[in-house]
């Protein structure tokens, strides 16, 4: 039942994302709010609900954004699938867990990004798009991802407390 | 009765002493010893007092300290409050200046009815330059419609839903605008890109153009009207082996800080994609 926390939490990162993260800019880049907060839930050890809340990032975050609302879903669902294969492999060092999906998942973003816009026949060079828009927006997800994670990692022990606390 | 005579001669003769030495004292007759007992009177007097109203202090004063701590966290939250309310009040003479702004500019073009709009966010993707605004199809607000600033064009609306609507800005890497340069009287393209930069392409090899010229819309294609502005020439880069010039432009519009636009909404944009011939492979 706690797990409906994600709809207000997911709900008021996309508004975060949109009228404040987003104005926050390194260059051209900046950071992705809902990425962070689902990988950081994804690698908490007793989470079980990361894909049910990549769908609704996903369903929630396609409204706002005029990027198809697949390819943000498809970017969301594998940053979930990488957090979840990592947990399992480098679960003794979770910061460093942390810092490899929000790495990952980001250049898998922007690559899907800059997939799909190259395709549909928008103009980008790829020389500008990495230096100036992924790199940046990188360094941005690295220096979120430490205190989502904290605050993240306090939020899954209330929605699944351990069974010595209950 | 002897005894009885005796007291009363004793106590009369008091009297008549102490009296006499009272009338001499008043007469001024001790009037150096008089002095002398007032001023180490009133010097003890002194002392009692000073030393009184010590204690009195002492005893008073943490009283005092409470009730100041008091008025001094009153008046700190007042401080606070009226903080608070010039914060308010720059912000409301900021928004009041950008909509005078505003209202000068639909003065100055009456032919086109507007209506203005608050931005309240931007799309979550660094590749795409859009922003969100407040006003959506209950206030009218169509596909298509061009939104501006006092200092000029910003982008299209390029969808709506009840109460909010989403705006294309002209440096998005898909928008393309076509403008007319001021000075030199042609015709030219002008491109968004992935950074923000605004690029003038298509530029005939025969136009001379500068750095400085004024750019705006050409109303070519039916997307936007004719005549609004977007910017300045800043440089131009022309080789003889290319087909057109190419130039750098300084947009008008600081897209960093918008916070009220006005939408175009009597203006209806033509889709002329009918008209344009299919590509055959």
């Amino acid at each position: 039942m706690r797990n409906l926390v994600a709809f207000p939490l997911l709900g008021l990162a996309v508004m975060l994302q949109s009228a404040i993260v987003s104005q926050v800019s390194l260059l051209s880049g900046y950071a992705d709010l809902i990425l962070i907060l689902l990988a950081a839930w994804a690698l908490q050890e007793r989470v079980a609900s990361a894909w049910h809340w990549a769908l609704l990032a996903g369903i929630l975050a396609g409204f706002v954004t005029r990027m198809p609302w697949l390819i943000v879903l498809i970017g969301y669902l594998a940053v979930v699938y990488l957090a979840q294969l990592l947990q399992r492999r480098v679960w003794q060092a979770p910061l460093l867990a942390m810092f490899s999906v929000t790495l990952m998942g980001t250049l898998f973003i922007h690559f899907m990004s800059y997939a799909f816009l190259t395709l549909s026949g928008t103009p980008l060079q790829l020389g500008d798009v990495l230096g100036l828009v992924t790199l940046p927006s990188l360094l941005l997800n690295m220096l979120l991802a430490i205190p989502v994670y904290a605050f993240m990692r306090d939020l899954a022990r209330w929605v699944y407390p351990s069974e010595e606390a209950e | 009765m002897k005894d009885l005579f005796s007291r009363s001669l004793q106590t009369t003769i008091i009297f008549l002493v102490v009296g006499g030495i009272l009338v001499l004292a008043l007469g001024g007759a001790f009037s150096s010893a008089s002095n002398q007992f007032t001023t180490s009177l009133v010097g003890i007097q002194t002392w009692i007092s000073t030393r009184y109203q010590g204690i009195q202090d002492f005893v008073t004063a943490p009283r005092d300290i409470v009730s100041l701590r008091t008025r001094n966290a009153e008046l700190e939250s007042q401080v606070s409050q009226l903080q608070a309310q010039v914060i308010e009040l720059q912000q409301r003479v900021s928004t009041t200046e950008i909509l005078a702004a505003l209202v000068d500019f639909s003065r100055a073009s009456p032919e086109s009815t507007y209506k203005a709009a608050a931005v309240i966010g931007r799309d979550p993707s660094p590749f795409l330059h859009y922003i969100i605004i407040n006003r959506g199809s209950n206030d009218d607000i169509r596909r298509g419609m061009p939104v501006v600033t006092n200092q000029g064009l910003v982008g299209r609306v390029d969808a709506v839903i009840a109460d909010a609507a989403r705006v294309q800005l002209i440096t998005d890497p898909a928008s393309t605008v076509n403008v007319r340069l001021q000075n030199a009287n042609t015709d030219a393209a002008l491109l968004g890109s992935v950074t923000g930069d605004l690029t003038l392409d298509m530029i005939s090899q025969n136009v001379v153009v500068e750095p400085g010229d004024l750019i705006l819309t050409s109303g070519l294609g039916g997307g936007y009207p004719p005549d609004l502005i977007l910017g300045q020439v800043v440089t131009v880069r022309s080789f003889e082996y290319e087909l057109f010039q190419q130039a750098t432009v300084q947009p008008a519009v600081d897209f960093t800080r918008l916070e009220i636009v006005l939408v175009i909404t009597n203006f209806r944009p033509v889709d002329i994609s009918p008209l344009v011939p299919e590509t055959s492979p």
